[in-house]
């Protein structure tokens, strides 16, 4: 019960300007920290979707779930464990060209870890990769060897295994 | 551009047509109902202002001195009412003086508007002159808000505002409207929103769980209600009376529950909580099933959660799927505006009686009464205590006044001994504590509830936080009759300093103005009374007066509010000294 554990949490809302502020709040209050957040249209026209991982309880959990749900315009908030979701990051790496052709080994390294260039220049040259926290972890590690101008990694996105039966719900609104 | 003329629901005003921004909020106001509404013009609203101006025979503005004055007005219109309360304000220091009574309302539930105004939209986020961020500001402590910056969005939003701030579990939306819409021209069109598709104000009643409730309460052999403003906010008093006198079932109240049933109904056993009851608070931990109702278990009802209850089956009536397992985990939850519940459970009931475990509850009431309500009451000592005031109130009004409340020890003492006939008739700052609440909240709860006396009890300290709407009494004579229940201290604090600080009384000594030159400075009338002999005779002279009145009563200065369950500390281990 008493157990931390990190969770996913979706949360489909209408899209609305604040409602980010809004949501956001019910963390802040609670001093809970939020791992990642990112946000994006959902499947269904017109209703947004977060995605927000963080580390608590179940109980807390289940509490946060109540409290994001008696938001005005959030329609459905659901919360997963890890081996409930397919989920990932991206990032985004920036390096130097040169280093492309003069070490042999970044070239190993990103065939093996299956990242993906997505633009050399003179200059630089970005390198996706899109995967678990570890695969990222671990290239970056690599890479860091032989200097990294700029990385980013994007917030988790995840779908669920089970169905999150959201259109059922506003449909049962429509009618 | 084509005009289109309409019919406005409740004003059966031929509207048309194309119309600015600022004439289309009152129309929608009009189509709300709203008779009467609270603030404080200035620069951003003025526009807004000028239309209130021209329809002032069908809106009463009530010019308070203070914007929180005006929210707490309006939450006292809406308490006492049951219909929305409405403020507004202007913007920057205009609206961010509306927060406190916004939080107010949002942990009281109470259902509020407010509109304030906003910098021109193009000034927006350049720190121009009176720009807060109101929306940012109020987000938490709003039940919505939302951000016009288009004359067009008016009807659509106002509607909604309107609609969430009544529906499900009621509570203060907040609608900022920039200065350039409030101008602009738009062909205006009025229709009541009925839902919100992400929204769900009420949860679907599940029989089963209404079943489920029945069966443990008639299996029941010390079963307990503890209900709060659910059943007045459900406008469910008369299911709620059936329900109680039907199972038998004794039941208890948390402050803002009081008057949903008579003080003096025979199966009401008193007050949970801090200053709550010795009966009730004690036997919390010795019911078998404890049914609550419309309460959302609050850490000044409940003391220690960990000892809190814990031999009991828990069934929690309830609105907001929020509050069900927050604090007091429910062994069967029944979802549903009370209403509806109460309604569907009354069937379902045995016709029963609990004498042998409603006498524990008369055991407990005379060990309390010897030990403390009969000092409170009946003093026989020399100083004046806030109780025999409230006896001498209760003696007059007999149990007919609304009585509104402050924050500290004179409103553990009035929510304690005050009488009650009617629903809607106790107003104070339950969740939030706002100490100034009541003064501005007795104006609204007389404009709310005209052919009702309304007595507002305040301490000396919370009395000073709102003293200058005695302008706003003044202005409007709204007869409201304000009882100062003067120790000369933070009560509460003071006493608190004492049991738990070794008298190390930090800042809780005031040295008073004379309140009653104040009020009579203000034209109303007024007198104070030191003695006991002058009590009864000024209380009557104060509720026989046609128009405002105000009575200082100077009591003991260092009297405790008993009985009392100390923080942290567990209900059956509440102190009668």
């Amino acid at each position: 019960m008493s157990e931390t554990k990190t969770y996913t949490v979706s949360i489909y809302t209408e899209n609305n300007i604040g409602l980010l502020n809004r949501i956001s709040a019910i963390f802040q209050r609670r001093k809970i920290n939020i791992e990642s957040l990112n946000t994006s249209i959902s499947e269904i026209e017109g209703v947004s979707r977060f995605t927000i991982v963080i580390n608590l309880t179940e109980e807390r959990m289940k509490k946060i779930i109540g409290q994001l749900e008696k938001q005005v315009e959030v329609i459905k908030a659901f919360y997963h464990t890890d081996e409930e979701t397919i989920f990932l990051e991206t990032c985004l790496f920036k390096i130097k060209s040169d280093l492309l052709f003069e070490e042999r080994q970044i070239q190993n390294i990103i065939k093996e870890s299956n990242a993906r260039i997505v633009t050399v220049n003179k200059e630089f040259f970005v390198l996706e990769k899109a995967g678990r926290r570890s695969e990222i972890e671990l290239l970056y590690r690599e890479l860091s060897a032989f200097g990294i101008m700029q990385f980013v990694r994007s917030g988790r996105i995840a779908v669920t295994k089970d169905e999150m039966k959201i259109s059922a719900l506003l449909k049962e609104f429509a009618e | 551009m084509e005009t289109q003329t309409i019919k406005l629901q409740d004003t059966a005003v031929e509207a048309t047509q194309r119309i600015t921004g600022k004439e289309a909020i009152i129309k929608c106001l009009l189509a709300e109902g709203v008779d009467t509404l609270y603030g404080y013009p200035g620069g951003a609203i003025m526009p807004v202002y000028d239309e209130l101006y021209k329809y002032q025979d069908r809106l009463h503005h009530v010019l308070t001195r203070h914007e929180q004055g005006a929210t707490h007005a309006a939450q006292g219109y809406a308490r006492v009412s049951g219909k929305v309360g409405v403020a507004i304000a202007t913007s920057g220091p205009g609206a961010t003086n509306l927060i406190t009574g916004i939080a107010d309302a949002q942990i009281d539930s109470t259902p509020m508007v407010c509109i304030t105004g906003q910098v021109a939209s193009h000034l927006l986020g350049s720190d121009a002159f009176q720009e807060t961020d109101i929306i940012g500001i109020s987000t938490p402590v709003t039940k919505w808000n939302y951000q016009i910056t288009k004359a067009s969005e008016i009807p659509e939003v106002m509607a909604k505002a309107f609609y969430i701030a009544r529906s499900g579990r009621p509570g203060p939306v907040l609608i900022d409207i920039t200065k350039d819409a409030q101008f602009e021209e738009f062909d205006f069109a009025y229709k009541k929103c009925t839902a919100v598709r992400s929204y769900k104000p009420i949860p679907k009643l599940n029989p089963e769980s209404v079943q489920a409730a029945a069966a443990m309460i008639n299996a029941a052999k010390r079963p307990m209600i503890v209900w709060g403003q659910g059943v007045i906010l459900g406008k469910a008093e008369e299911e709620f009376k059936a329900v109680v006198e039907k199972s038998g079932v004794p039941a208890a109240w948390t402050i803002l529950g009081v008057s949903a049933i008579p003080t003096e109904h025979p199966l009401n056993v008193g007050m949970v909580g801090m200053h709550g009851n010795y009966g009730p608070n004690v036997l919390t931990n010795e019911c078998d099933v404890l049914i609550a109702i419309g309460m959302r278990f609050d850490d000044r009802v409940t003391g220690n959660l960990a000892t809190y209850a814990k031999q009991a089956k828990v069934i929690h009536f309830e609105i907001d799927p929020a509050e069900v397992n927050k604090n007091v985990n429910a062994d069967i939850a029944v979802l549903g505006d009370s209403k509806e519940t109460l309604a569907a459970l009354l069937p379902l009931l045995e016709q029963k009686e609990y004498p042998e475990w409603h006498n524990r509850f008369k055991e407990m009431y005379k060990i309390e009464y010897d030990k403390i309500i009969k000092n409170d009451l009946k003093p026989e000592k020399e100083g004046l205590t806030m109780g025999e005031v409230l006896e001498g109130i209760n003696a007059v009004s007999k149990g007919e006044a609304v009585i509104v409340s402050d924050v500290g020890q004179h409103q553990m003492i009035a929510c304690r001994y005050a009488k009650f006939n009617k629903s809607k008739s106790n107003v104070t700052s339950g969740g939030l504590g706002t100490m100034g609440f009541a003064l501005p909240a007795a104006i609204g709860a007389k404009m709310g509830a005209p052919e009702r006396p309304v007595v507002a009890i305040i301490g000396d300290g919370g009395y000073q936080m709102t003293i200058q709407e005695l302008g706003t009494i003044f202005q409007t004579k709204v007869p409201v009759k304000i009882v100062v229940l003067n120790n000369d201290f933070l009560g509460m604090v003071r006493q608190w300093q004492q049991l738990f600080f070794d008298r190390r009384y930090a800042s809780t000594e005031l040295i008073n103005p004379d309140f009653v030159a104040i009020a009579k400075g203000y034209y109303i009338d007024a007198q104070r009374v030191t003695k006991r002999e002058e009590l009864s005779g000024a209380i009557e002279e104060m509720m026989a007066a046609e128009g405002p009145y105000f009575l200082e009563v100077k009591v003991e200065k260092e009297d405790n509010v008993f009985p009392m369950i100390p923080t942290g500390a567990s209900v059956s281990d509440i102190r009668l000294e």
